[in-house]
């Protein structure tokens, strides 16, 4: 299997503090993988690091075979986006909304597309909707619809249904393998709740302080997990 | 109150008799007035939208202050300025726009520019600080960012317009100084009001004062109605 990004002493250092540090991680093509740990553990700064947001202070991220220190070009930062844990929409409507994705890539606005997006997430009567109507899932649906309508090539989730109902949830995570499944699509999630990893990653890694403590097959991640520290997050030992 | 009631009477009046040397003056107060808010929403809302993204550019603790202290500017100084300015010893005494429009659209570009840069900034400013993030994620170019930035505030521009048009259009300290209220050239509403009040003519003073009034409430109706569809307050 081909690797999406590999990330080979990858250290991230805000003011004197050392967010992330990674000394080597692969990420698959196609593959879901699942990033828990506690908060402040560097997992959304990781997320920053991959969608090219921010550079490493130390170390290389290469992504599928290049490795970019400085200026990332567009065309790349284009293949990667990311959905945050608040969904930062725009105070338009719920289709402008999803446009601006397609209008930001140049691509040709197609309705069609965006209602399809709409259907396929519960959405569809609320086309035209203001966004300060919606609910908290609707709207992180409405996040979800306008990063997948431009097919990236990876989809980076942070925290993606913190605070939302089992409902929006299963919508939500049914979304995110269907459409991981059907592009080959490489997905980053990162969860407050191993459940979640549980059910949607095909691999599951653990960071706390900044560091990768363990990753694995999520099978083997939750059933024989190797590390004292692994063992104690999903026991829901406090850990950090 | 018999005096009220008659200059809204005479204002009524005056408008449906369609007097020529009221439409002049009423046309060159609106001609005045748009032509200096469009040049200061032309030069000011860009300059407000890049002090607004642009939180570490060199002088900005300087310029900031500056710009808000230019928000409160007498008019009446304004005017001397300008007056200064387009004066024959003036360093643009040379356009010989003194005591004509053109003179009073500068004093009053003067006025609303500060106005414009400094609500601008504010209301960049105040657009959600993780908005750039999230374009930047979706694969946006800075100038994408600033211009999805300047859309999502659009209330607090339109703010802005509002503002400044409505500190143009009922200032009389510049205009007077710079345009020196020459009937039939440079007389505005305001002028003329306070040319009527003088004479003791305050029944057609407060004819003119409706009129202006009703402008500005035409006017800010339009701009509010702006804001309601764009799903403001």
């Amino acid at each position: 299997m081909t690797t999406t990004y590999r990330l080979s002493g990858v250290q991230h250092v805000y003011g004197e503090r050392c967010v992330v540090d990674i000394a080597h991680l692969s990420i698959l093509e196609g593959e879901i993988l699942g990033i828990v740990g506690p908060s402040g553990a560097g997992k959304s700064t990781l997320l920053r690091l991959l969608n090219f947001l921010e550079t490493p202070t130390i170390g290389h991220i290469e992504y599928r075979g290049s490795a970019y220190d400085g200026d990332v070009p567009l065309s790349v930062r284009r293949e990667v986006t990311t959905v945050f844990q608040r969904p930062m929409l725009l105070r338009r409507s719920v289709s402008a909304n999803i446009r601006i994705a397609q209008r930001i890539r140049g691509g040709a606005s197609g309705d069609a597309l965006i209602d399809q997006w709409l259907d396929r997430l519960g959405l569809a009567d609320l086309t035209d909707a203001p966004i300060r109507t919606l609910s908290a899932g609707e709207a992180q649906r409405v996040a979800l619809a306008r990063a997948l309508v431009v097919e990236p090539s990876v989809l980076l989730l942070d925290e993606p249904t913190g605070n939302l109902d089992p409902y929006n949830v299963g919508l939500i995570e049914h979304m995110v393998r269907s459409d991981t499944d059907r592009r080959g699509m490489t997905t980053v999630v990162v969860t407050h709740d191993p459940f979640q990893a549980k059910r949607l990653a095909d691999r599951t890694a653990l960071m706390i302080s900044g560091r990768v403590v363990e990753i694995g097959e999520t099978e083997q991640f939750f059933t024989d997990p190797k590390q004292p520290e692994t063992r104690a997050f999903l026991r829901g030992d406090l850990v950090y | 109150m018999e005096t009220l009631a008659r200059g809204f009477g005479e204002a009524v009046q005056l408008l449906l008799e369609f007097e020529p040397a009221l439409l002049e003056i009423v046309g060159l107060t609106l001609q005045v007035t748009l032509i200096a808010l469009a040049i200061a929403l032309v030069l000011g809302i860009p300059i407000g939208a890049a002090l607004g993204l642009a939180r570490r550019i060199p002088g900005r603790s300087v310029l900031v202050p500056l710009i808000y202290t230019g928000m409160g500017l007498p008019p009446v100084v304004v005017g001397l300025f300008t007056y200064l300015l387009l004066s024959n010893q003036g360093p643009m005494g040379s356009l010989e726009w003194l005591f004509t429009p053109s003179g009073m659209i500068v004093a009053q570009t003067i006025i609303a520019l500060p106005l414009v840069v400094g609500l601008t900034m504010a209301a960049v400013q105040a657009v959600d600080p993780d908005l750039p993030v999230q374009m930047r994620a979706l694969g946006a170019t800075r100038r994408q960012i600033a211009l999805t930035t300047l859309v999502e505030s659009r209330i607090g521009v339109t703010a802005a317009v509002v503002a400044a048009y409505g500190s143009i259009i009922s200032e009389v300290g510049a205009v007077m100084l710079v345009g020196g209220n020459i009937e039939g050239e440079t007389r505005v509403l305001t002028t003329a009001i306070v040319l009527e009040t003088r004479k003791g003519n305050f029944a057609l003073a407060l004819a003119l004062g409706i009129i202006l009034l009703a402008l500005a409430f035409i006017t800010n109706f339009v701009f509010y109605r702006l804001q309601l569809r764009q799903g403001g307050p």
